[in-house]
């Protein structure tokens, strides 16, 4: 098979590799499978030990699961009459999610669409970098703050005797929201494909008029995509909230009112609760609840993802 | 030829104008307050600042001196989360891409651990207690805090790596298919080589998400306060509870009566400080190879 | 072409992607030494037939094989080296594809794979192939630049080299000459030529007068059913044994 200039080559199909080389690449093919088995059962893992731990409780006679989820009153260490209701709690978590979205969807998707259509690529690029290096900030940074600057602010501005409060919080989070909304929307305009601009363009429309009529109406998924992921942070945000929101667990009356979410609830009580105890399990219950519900919203938020995606 | 500036198109360039004026603001809104407050805490930090702060272990009940122990708490955690996670997560994300069928299960898989992402902060730690701290009796300890950030690092770092990987076209795979080279061979020799930057820029920002979380090491191993003599570099074992940065940083802010003005702001800075260049060097390195890109 | 020697035997192939059936259960065999053109308009089944001989159907979770294949004497379904099997077939996908390695490892890469390691096995290696891909004397220079850098042309040709850097028995390409010029595509139908006294080949073209100018035998390939397998002059001579025949091989439709 050789031409005259060059030597004849030993068969190559025909040579064997050496014996360590076949059973070294057994041994890592081996680990790797190993490796992905393992990343799936320690998916399963987290769900399986928290319920584990909280399972205990849900047999109890004291223990209604009414009760749990639509109570408002919660006095887990009360002497005598021990209660555990969560839905003060969970306004606690809605009500800052809530108005953290209120303030982060108009910036985000605003800055999204300043990012997508508006600016040159070197502004763009140097806000990419600005607003990765802000998701990156960590949420005890946030709580402190939220503890310390946010809440002179909020005592300067309002004149609430208590700066930590459901104002403070819904801040805080919203600065915390934002960057995903932010790059998330990026994403969900930049799919939007340029024929959609170039006819809008043809026909005479100004950019905004093309932002405001075809594109957020083409990128209505991922944009709402952008959003529920938002929301999944804000919900399951712990010490930014903890430290930013106060200590009262009731349904706030004003947003100047302290409130507490269940995420820093948890965060707040599982030092002080006996393991094994009552309380300890009603924590990890709560655990698991908040677990499902950041789980679904994700969830939601990829499935809405993937639909744009196969388009 | 040129189109007259009749008074709609001067309308229309107003409202333009104005557009991007308002959409630019809104993007601004996120950066000034940024830098405001960065600005802030480290004006209130600066009588702190300095080696001494770095190096000394904190004194007269917390209200005053250094950090030290925090620092090296969070550099055991971070490292032993690292040394468990990164491997495991990049061979899991070499599986899930190049070995596993695509069939039912394995999308489901996926799709788990791509949502594991979301899962809020005290959630890892509640699972950490439950499953290292007791479930494995390793009690309160370094180890169990940094099992349970490797966990809670693992489904991002199988996600990027997954990412990083499915970057390489799949022409490269069939081609060395051809040949006769087994998957690990083409995996070795084209797939690893060319998705690595990707890889490293994901654990590297898993790092620095591992260095700022609070809530998963302070109910499995990290304390208010331990001793430690000033100048011990490795202060502490695998078995022992440690100082951590970030619920150093909650300590003080929350805990301490009568600590010293600039001392939680200082903290914050560090940390802040720590993280932002962990991230910009990877964003660096992600810059930087991408003008490599050898396709 | 003196031996009447069988290289490649199939019997009732047929190949499904999930409920769809893509092959029909076809038969032929292709002798050794010789060039078998196969022939047909697109999504025929074609590219289908070769990633059946080297098995890279293994690949698509959803392909069902079944049928007998065999190739040089060996059962490719029940072999027990999937990889020296696949190695005693050279294949050339469409698109020209170069490894992001240097142009070196780029043929290095299929002996490395078998086990050869050192640079006096592999330098003799690298040289003749590049020689008999027709790309020596272009990249002779920079054989340590990147093989990715190169024109289509010269990657195609380098995917030939890649081919032949295993020393198949044969050589399967896959309508190679879609992305390159027609002068590369000329140098290539030369390298072929050459290549044919030592190896068999089955080339899958749409381009009619290929066929016509390089096989020996061609077949017709219609929608995952042989039409008609037969030497090439009958195919082309205007009446062959069908009339679909006819009517492709002309350009009726196709």
């Amino acid at each position: 098979m050789s031409p005259e200039n060059a030597p004849d080559p030993a068969p190559v199909h025909r040579h064997q590799r050496p014996r360590w080389a076949l059973l070294g690449e057994r041994a890592i093919e081996a680990l790797i499978r190993a490796s992905g088995v393992s990343a799936i059962l320690f998916v399963a893992a987290i769900f399986f030990f928290v319920l584990r731990e909280a399972a205990p409780v849900l047999v109890r006679d004291e223990f209604s699961l009414g009760q749990f989820l639509f109570s408002t009153e919660w006095y887990p260490t009360s002497a005598n009459h021990v209660r555990y209701g969560t839905l003060a709690l969970t306004v606690g978590t809605l009500s800052v999610t809530a108005l953290a979205m209120a303030l982060a969807v108009p910036f985000g998707l605003g800055a999204a669409i300043y990012l997508s259509e508006f600016c040159s690529s070197r502004v763009r690029e140097t806000l990419k970098v600005v607003i990765e290096l802000l998701s990156a900030i960590p949420s005890v940074v946030w709580g402190f703050v939220g503890l310390t600057v946010m809440s002179r602010l909020i005592v300067k501005l309002t004149g609430a005797p208590v700066g930590v409060n459901m104002l403070n919080g819904g801040i805080i989070l919203a600065l915390m929201s934002v960057p995903v909304i932010v790059s998330i929307g990026e994403d969900a305009l930049k799919a939007v494909p340029d024929s959609y601009r170039e006819a809008g363009l043809a026909l005479g429309a100004t950019r905004w008029q093309l932002v405001y009529r075809v594109l957020l109406p083409a990128a209505r998924n991922g944009l709402l995509a952008a959003v529920l992921l938002g929301v999944g942070r804000a919900v399951g945000e712990t010490m930014a909230v903890l430290m930013a929101t106060g200590h009262a667990v009731h349904i706030p009356g004003s947003i100047l009112d302290s409130v507490r979410t269940l995420t820093a609830n948890i965060a707040a009580e599982l030092g002080e609760a006996p393991a094994g105890s009552d309380h300890y399990r009603v924590l990890f219950l709560t655990g698991t609840l908040l677990f499902l519900i950041t789980f679904a919203v994700n969830l939601t938020a990829d499935f809405v993802v993937r639909g744009i995606r196969r388009k | 030829m040129r189109f007259a500036r009749t008074p709609q198109v001067a309308r229309k360039e107003l409202a333009e104008a104005v557009a991007k004026g308002v959409f630019a603001l809104m993007a601004a809104a996120m950066v000034v307050p940024l830098v405001l407050i960065v600005g802030y805490l480290v004006y209130l930090a600066w009588p702190s600042l300095g080696w001494e702060f770095l190096v000394d272990v904190p004194r007269k009940g917390m209200t005053d001196g250094g950090i030290w122990p925090a620092f090296a708490g969070t550099l055991y955690l971070v490292g032993i989360s690292l040394l468990v996670s990164a491997p495991i997560g990049v061979m899991a994300a070499v599986y899930l891409n190049e070995y596993a069928k695509d069939n039912w299960f394995n999308r489901v898989v996926n799709l788990a651990v791509i949502n594991l992402a979301g899962v809020p902060s005290i959630v890892h730690a509640l699972f950490g207690l439950g499953a290292f701290v007791y479930a494995a009796r390793l009690g309160y300890s370094i180890l169990s805090a940094a099992l349970t950030l490797a966990i809670m690092t693992l489904p991002v770092i199988i996600a990027s790596t997954r990412e990083a990987l499915a970057s390489v076209p799949m022409t490269f795979r069939e081609a060395c298919w051809n040949v006769g080279a087994t998957r690990w061979q083409t995996i070795r020799a084209v797939v690893l080589p060319n998705s690595i930057s990707g890889i490293l820029t994901g654990v590297i920002l898993q790092v620095s998400r591992a260095a700022g979380e609070t809530a998963p090491v302070m109910f499995t191993g990290a304390v208010f306060f331990k001793f430690v003599e000033r100048g011990e570099i490795f202060p502490y074992g695998i078995h022992e509870q440690c100082m951590a940065l970030s619920m150093h940083l909650y300590t003080l802010a929350t805990q301490v009566p009568n600590v010293r003005e600039s001392l939680p702001y200082a903290t914050a800075v560090v940390l802040l400080g720590a993280v932002l260049l962990v991230n910009a060097a990877a964003i660096a390195l992600r810059v930087w190879l991408r003008g490599r890109k050898k396709w | 072409m003196t031996a009447f020697a069988k290289e490649i035997e199939v019997r009732g192939l047929r190949l499904a992607y999930g409920s769809k059936e893509v092959l029909h259960g076809i038969t032929f065999d292709v002798y050794r030494n010789e060039i078998l053109a196969v022939i047909g308009p697109a999504q025929s089944g074609k590219t289908s037939i070769l990633r059946c001989l080297n098995r890279t159907t293994d690949f698509t979770a959803s392909a069902t094989v079944s049928g007998t294949i065999r190739v040089a004497g060996e059962d490719v379904q029940g072999t027990k080296d999937i990889f020296a099997l696949r190695r005693k077939i050279g294949m050339v996908a469409p698109l020209p594809t170069g490894l992001p390695l240097t142009i070196y490892d780029n043929v290095a890469f299929a002996p490395r794979c078998s086990g050869l390691t050192r640079r006096a096995d592999l330098d003799p290696i690298v040289e003749c192939c590049l020689r008999q891909a027709a790309l020596w004397d272009e990249v002779k220079d920079r054989l340590e630049s990147l093989g990715t850098a190169l024109s289509g042309g010269q990657q195609q040709r380098l995917t030939i080299a890649r081919a032949l850097s295993h020393q198949p028995e044969i050589l399967c390409l896959d309508e190679f000459s879609i992305a390159i010029d027609p002068v590369t595509t000329m140098r290539i139908e030369d390298v072929l030529k050459e290549l044919r006294q030592a190896i068999t080949i089955v080339l899958v073209t749409n381009l009619t007068h290929q066929a016509r100018r390089l096989s020996d035998r061609t077949m017709f390939l219609w929608d995952g059913e042989i039409v008609e397998i037969d030497r090439t002059e009958v195919i082309f001579s205007g009446s062959p044994k069908s009339e679909r025949t006819r009517d492709y091989v002309s350009g009726v439709f196709g």
